[in-house]
């Protein structure tokens, strides 16, 4: 019997429904001598921003018990730039291309999602409405509902590609920016982006990051992702993309059972280069234990 | 650059804390130049999420080998590594040395684990200068043998005077400085912060240059998250992020901008 592992998220089809997440996974170059890009599900790219962003200083992650805080900053190249160096390396592969988009103002938001329209080989944009990392704007995009509205909506009217709006780590009004993003035109939502959080180094009484504090990610937020994943896809019929903590396929299957199409994994990609293509297959391995043909009976599977 | 899972052949004591490690390692071990490092799983370190950088101290005969001190959990933990385990290796990473030195007289200066860092490369260099050595005690002072048996002369300084002479390793160096060899001198280093940039500074104020590998915590090792980033001077006058994984770990001391710059 065959397995079929594909999936389509607001009409970007994958050949599974394992993503590396944005930020993990630079533009792709960077791990292509370790996995082969072409069994990804999708790359979702590190965020770009309208122009060319420097970051914060360091020291920029702190390795925590089970987790990773990190305040990069957002340093990415720009729209200019990483169309001119980025994306050209990406066409010569045969994996979707979901470009990660922020701004600080809703005008940037609209220049970097219009500055993709003619790009060839953008599979689609994720907006990131949700970054602990920048103090200007966009975690206030993400935890303001009225501006959460116009964000997402002015992305909507300048871009017809597949839109994945990625929610802010709101746990109590998570099922309510999934309906926002959804009434707002978004063809799929992705949740979680890293939580915000700190570490302090007790001898120098400073604190470990340069930017004070971050966002955690890694398997210490698993459980709390998890729970915002079920909330979210309870809450709208459009596809949810669930992210945090997945190091290994029953990490993976979990999300699914909660409602989740698709996963995306983000910092267990450190330690294993191939940990997405492996829980692809681990996926694969589950459906025919199960004696399931098709990875959507898996998504929403949870029994209560 | 390749993943590969090394078997531990060996792991033994050598002195003050200090072990080496010796990995299979038929992928990665032919391909290792000077100066470039491995990013290693720790193996039963379940907290983890991230690998540590080692640098490559041998590599030869499909096998290499690190040395490293216990500096913290993961290093504590990799101490009970037992032969025959297997441990995941992505290598070889980082730039590393040039291995030439355009006529002029190599001198190698390192501390700590930075001797381990430098012993490549005083093979790979067309010819045999000076290595001058610091550590706090003779326990930080690794490889002097390994180094004179590759035909280096070594002077070593040690903080608390247990071994050569008593202070900083800038020290004997500047001494030998006064009287700089006809040809000239080109430096490589290896070591904490404050001794790499002594070195670049006395490499600017010389007209030489030097190659400093430096040592930034480090995320995926590969150049993906840009965590490891040093102020580069840019070629406008400004200034750029490079990785120190990808573009280093080893920069010529011009090209950094120090901190408090
Ligand atoms: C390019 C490079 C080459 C290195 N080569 C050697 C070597 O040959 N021998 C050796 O003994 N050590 C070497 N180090 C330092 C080594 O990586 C650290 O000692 C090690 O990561 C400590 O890990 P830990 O879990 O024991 O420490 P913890 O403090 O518990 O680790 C917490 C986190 O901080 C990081 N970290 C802590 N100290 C350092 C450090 N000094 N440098 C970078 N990251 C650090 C760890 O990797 C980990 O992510 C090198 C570092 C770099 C960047
Ligand atoms: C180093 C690093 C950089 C990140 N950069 C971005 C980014 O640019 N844009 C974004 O939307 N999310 C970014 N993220 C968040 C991840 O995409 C992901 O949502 C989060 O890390 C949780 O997943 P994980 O636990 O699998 O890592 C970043 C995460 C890390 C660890
Ligand atoms: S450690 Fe990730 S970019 Fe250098």
């Amino acid at each position: 019997m065959g397995i079929d592992l594909s999936v389509e998220i607001g009409g970007i089809r994958m050949r599974n429904p394992v993503m590396v997440a944005s930020g993990t996974f630079g533009y792709g170059p960077e791990y292509a001598d370790l996995v082969d890009l072409n069994r990804l599900g999708a790359i979702v790219v590190k965020g770009i921003s309208p122009k060319p962003v420097m970051g914060n200083p360091p020291a920029r992650t702190v390795e925590t018990v089970g987790g990773l805080i990190n305040a990069i900053g957002l340093q990415n190249p720009g729209l200019e730039g990483f169309l001119r160096d980025g994306l050209p390396f990406l066409r010569g592969y045969n994996v979707p291309v979901i470009v990660n988009i922020w701004g600080r103002t809703v005008e940037e938001y609209e220049e970097v999602a219009a500055g993709f329209e003619g790009a060839e080989g953008v599979a689609g944009l994720e907006v990131n409405v949700s970054c602990p990392n920048i103090k200007e704007g966009s975690a206030l995009f993400g935890g303001d509902p009225a501006l959460f509205r116009r964000v997402v909506s002015a992305v909507r009217a300048k871009t017809r590609r597949p839109l994945i709006v990625k929610l802010a780590p709101d746990l109590s009004r998570v099922a309510e920016y999934a309906r926002a993003a959804e009434g707002c035109g978004a063809d799929a939502i992705s949740l979680i982006n890293s939580i915000p959080a700190m570490a302090i180094d007790i001898e120098t009484r400073r604190p470990r990051l340069g930017n004070v504090s971050g966002g955690l990610s890694g398997p210490a937020i698993k459980p709390i992702a998890l729970k915002m994943v079920w909330e979210a896809a309870r809450a709208v019929k459009i596809p949810v993309i669930g992210i945090g903590g997945i190091a290994c396929a029953a990490d993976a299957i979990e999300f699914l059972l909660a409602g989740a199409t698709a996963v995306a994994v983000g910092t267990a990609t450190f330690l294993n280069p191939a940990a997405a293509i492996e829980i692809a297959e681990g996926i694969g391995d589950y459906l025919a234990r199960h004696g399931l043909g098709h990875v959507r009976d898996v998504t929403g599977g949870l029994r209560s | 650059m390749r993943m590969e899972n090394a078997q531990i052949l060996e792991h033994r004591d050598i002195q003050g804390g200090y072990k080496r490690l010796v990995l299979r390692a038929p992928g990665i071990a032919p391909e290792v130049r000077p100066g470039q490092f491995v990013h290693l799983r720790v193996p039963h370190l379940e907290a983890a999420v991230l690998r540590r950088p080692f640098s490559v101290f041998d590599a030869r005969d499909g096998a290499l080998s690190i040395l490293y001190k216990d500096a913290g959990h993961g290093t504590a933990v990799l101490k009970g590594a037992a032969p025959g385990e297997t441990v995941s290796l992505i290598g070889p990473l980082g730039r590393g040395f040039p291995a030439e030195c355009g006529g002029r007289m190599p001198v190698l200066v390192a501390g700590g684990y930075g001797m381990a860092a430098l012993h490549l490369l005083a093979r790979a260099l067309p010819r045999r200068g000076i290595a001058f050595f610091g550590g706090k005690t003779a326990d930080d002072v690794l490889c002097v043998d390994e180094f004179e048996a590759l035909g280096w002369p070594v002077r070593i300084a040690t903080e608390d005077g247990s071994l050569g002479e008593r202070g900083l390793v800038t020290a004997p160096l500047d001494e030998w400085m006064k009287k700089p060899p006809r040809e000239g001198v080109e430096l490589f280093a290896c070591g904490p912060m404050g001794m790499l940039r002594a070195i670049g500074e006395r490499a600017i104020a010389g007209g030489w240059k030097a190659w400093l590998s430096l040592d930034r915590h480090m995320g995926c090792g590969v150049g993906a998250c840009l965590t490891c980033v040093q102020k580069i001077h840019a070629p406008d006058g400004g200034w750029t992020w490079q990785r120190v994984c990808r573009e280093g770990p080893v920069f010529e001391s011009r090209e950094i901008v120090w901190e408090d710059e």
